[in-house]
């Protein structure tokens, strides 16, 4: 062993993990995919998922370049640092999958979600409703006598917090679009659209 | 350039012309007429008419496998595509390269539940590398052209195309295999230098390394096997290889320890354990292979080189990984290491032999035929001594005992020689494959090393190798048990042999006889070498019954859950309470 000029355990020479493999701590991930907008891709990438047991927390998924034909993907997903390294390397594989980018280590990323909430009620509840989407800086995109449709963006966090807030004071639907996100800073040669 | 314009059906056949293919397994049905009317037309690619789709995808596996050419396929929609998932299935595991175009109701009547109509790219999704349902005949022929770019580059697959019927009839442009868009798809074949360069250097200083190689060696093709023999030679390390490599370093090369695993030798799966450095070329970390994976090895760095960057540190972490080709990588580390002075550390590797040869003294795999009851092994034995000599050997098998057997006892001694279904295990699997080997070969020996059982779950095939004449040799161990299922129910089921064996064989003889091909039986030990030389005599298909021992187990073997030097030798091994709890979940 000693002999060998290589730790055991060692990723020194890897380009692919540089942390201990026995951490085994479980870990949540924001992973953005460039794909072919093409017929069962978004199948592809799920199927992925469920056939090899990973988990997806949230899913987006729209075109993002019209003229060729890419979408990009994010997707949210929780595992160990072993499983994630996995997921990577198997999305990476899928034939009209472009890149795979790891949001989460790749330096930071801008998180945003989208959410409309339907809140019902009349009087006090009602005015409070609103003074706390006041505060979370929902937008009123709707109204009647009798109820609010508050859309609000951030992090799932924020939603998450709004969302217990206007439990009780009538919250009766919750849509949500799942996470989208973008790294910060500017765009390296790797990480533009393409 | 010319743009030609054609229907269809006509740019499959000319597709696949253009692509050098001469042989097409198929079964025809509706929704592919128009592409047979255009294989009835012409000569140039060759059509075999298998009796059922499942044995189209195997002797298209075979015939990839034989010559490192992609098998192709064409069947039916319905019931043709869905008979042909097994196939696929263990193409994808076995990383075979295999185009199989199936038809498909017209595209008006997609979604209508119509006559034959399934889901084929969503069934095949899962088990395909990838797969295309083509809408407009103008992008026929580039899609089939992609589709033998992709499975042919980076790790070799199947892959699906999906025409309905009503692109086949119409007419498009035609586009050559040089114009397609092949798209994105270019996995890197060269490897990372720097880490390149530390394996050299990991060569210079182990003390007890060991190569462990893999199908990936013979997928790289010719070259790579030849490069892996050099440095094997050069190096003076032992190697040793999975079931899907044999025959990439030959048997009879003065390093080979013989294939480790589950059932491999004892030495090998020794040497595996105790190494200091584990040069894994081309294989997988199969669990067949690495047996309680905390216990795997447990002194060792590790290198991986593997095209596939999602087989590395999957099972088992390595120090030096190496994502590529195995052919560019083995040219640059054969470079790296020759121009660094091509050193090792000599007295240490002899030193590593000399504890080999201990092991090896333990001849694990000895047994003794006495009385006229055939063992199994001394069957595969005798027919490894009788046919070993022979220029052009194929060896295809069924899965199970047999298998595990033949691989023991049978050297191969060149890659592509060599026909088993490995990841996916699929009985069924060896005499349609025998049949692929031999329409790419048709002067060789092809021998299928076969259990009843298995050879029963494909034996319409029978109906192909008569038609075609194909002078295939089925050579089936009878123990008229699933001699594998039964040897597990013993150690770890209490002996009770639940549904392992069959009260209602047919005479094979006879079988074969219905067929209009050769039967054989042999049932006395004295009669196996002629029984043997008949086979191999016949100039046709020939059905060996060789009766067997019923109740042979298949040793060595590391019970599921123990590490490689927790192995159960043969004969009197005390199989009592091998298993463990918690290796008896384990499959």
């Amino acid at each position: 062993m000693s002999q060998l000029n290589i730790k055991k355990g060692s990723s020194s020479h890897s380009a692919y993990d540089l942390r201990d493999y026995h951490e085994q701590g479980m870990e949540r991930h924001t992973l953005a995919l460039i794909v072919d907008n093409e017929a069962g891709v978004l199948a592809r990438v799920i199927g992925l998922f469920s056939g090899r047991g990973y988990n997806i927390e949230s899913l987006t998924v729209a075109e993002i370049d019209h003229t060729g034909h890419r979408s990009r993907i994010t997707v949210v997903t929780t595992g160990t640092p072993s499983v994630i390294e996995q997921i990577k390397a198997q999305l990476g594989r899928v034939v009209p999958v472009h890149d795979v980018h790891d949001l989460t280590t790749e330096g930071v990323a801008v998180e945003r979600e989208l959410a409309l909430f339907r809140v019902v009620g009349r009087g006090d509840v009602r005015v409070e409703a609103l003074r706390l989407a006041d505060i979370f800086r929902a937008q009123v995109v709707d109204s009647t006598l009798d109820s609010f449709v508050f859309e609000v963006t951030g992090t799932s966090r924020k939603i998450d917090a709004f969302a217990d807030l206007m439990r009780p004071l009538g919250l009766e639907e919750l849509a949500r679009t799942g996470v989208v996100a973008l790294a910060r800073g500017e765009i390296d040669a790797e990480g533009g659209l393409t | 350039m010319e743009q030609e314009q054609m229907t269809g059906a006509s740019m499959v056949v000319r597709a696949l012309q253009d692509q050098g293919v001469d042989v097409v397994f198929g079964y025809p049905g509706g929704a592919v007429l128009p592409i047979y009317d255009e294989v009835f037309q012409q000569n140039r690619i060759r059509h075999v008419l298998v009796r059922h789709e499942q044995g189209a995808v195997h002797a298209a596996e075979g015939y990839a496998r034989s010559t490192g050419r992609p098998g192709v396929v064409l069947v039916t929609s319905g019931p043709g595509a869905t008979n042909a998932v097994t196939g696929l299935t263990d193409a994808l595991m076995d990383s075979v390269p295999i185009v199989l175009l199936s038809g498909q109701v017209p595209t008006f009547m997609i979604g209508n539940d119509a006559f034959q109509e399934a889901d084929t790219v969503g069934i095949t999704r899962p088990c395909t590398k990838h797969n295309w349902l083509v809408k407009e005949t103008d992008r026929l022929a580039s899609t089939i052209h992609e589709a033998f770019h992709v499975a042919m580059n980076g790790r070799p697959g199947p892959v699906l195309v999906d025409i309905p019927k009503d692109v086949q009839f119409a007419s498009g442009t035609y586009v050559g295999p040089e114009a397609a868009q092949t798209g994105h798809y270019a996995p890197k074949v060269k490897g990372d230098i720097e880490v390149i360069t530390s394996l050299a250097e990991a060569i210079e200083t182990a003390r007890r390394p060991i190569f462990y190689t893999g199908g990936g060696v013979i997928n790289s093709g010719d070259r790579a096997c030849e490069l892996l023999r050099r440095l094997v030679d050069k190096t003076g390390f032992p190697v040793t290889s999975t079931l899907m490599g044999l025959g990439a370093y030959p048997a009879n090369g003065q390093n080979w320890l013989g294939m480790l695993g589950m059932h491999g030798l004892y030495e090998a799966n020794l040497a595996m354990h105790d190494c200091d450095l584990m040069i894994n070329v081309g294989a997988r970390f199969d669990d067949r292979i690495t047996g309680r994976v905390q216990d795997f090895s447990p002194d060792s760095v590790k290198a991986h080189i593997d095209i596939d960057p999602s087989s590395i540190n999957k099972v088992i972490h390595v120090e030096l990984p190496i994502i590529g080709d195995v052919g560019h990588v083995l040219e640059d580390l054969l470079k790296v290491w020759n121009s660094r002075g091509a050193t090792t550390d000599a007295p240490a590797i002899k030193e590593w032999w000399e504890r080999i040869n201990e092991w090896r003294k333990v001849d694990c795999l000895k047994f003794e035929q006495t009385g006229s009851t055939i063992r199994p092994q001394h069957a595969i034995q005798r027919l490894e001594a009788l046919t070993k000599d022979h220029p052009d050997r194929y060896i295809c098998t069924e899965v199970g005992q047999h298998q595990m057997w033949a691989a023991q006892y049978m050297g191969m001694n060149d890659p592509k020689r060599w026909m088993t279904s490995g990841g996916l295990g699929t009985m069924g699997y060896g005499f349609p494959s025998s049949i692929g080997v031999q329409m790419a070969h048709p002067d060789a020996l092809v021998i299928n090393v076969a259990g009843e059982a298995s050879w029963l779950m494909n034996m319409q095939e029978m109906g192909t190798a008569v038609q075609y004449r194909l002078p295939v040799k089925q050579f089936i161990l009878n123990n008229e048990r699933l001699g594998m299922v039964r040897q597990w129910q013993e150690l770890l089921h209490g002996e009770r042999y639940s549904h392992s064996w069959s009260e209602a064989l047919p005479d094979f003889v006879k079988l074969a006889d219905a067929f209009g091909a050769k039967g054989i039986m042999i049932d006395d030990a004295a009669d196996l070498d002629d029984g043997i030389k008949e086979m191999l005599a016949h100039d046709g298909p020939v059905v060996v019954d060789c009766v067997v021992e019923k109740h042979e187990n298949c040793f060595p073997m590391i019970p599921s859950g123990e590490p490689h030097n927790k192995m159960l030798l043969g004969e009197n091994a005390d199989t009592g309470n091998a298993i463990k709890e918690g290796g008896a979940v384990l499959v």
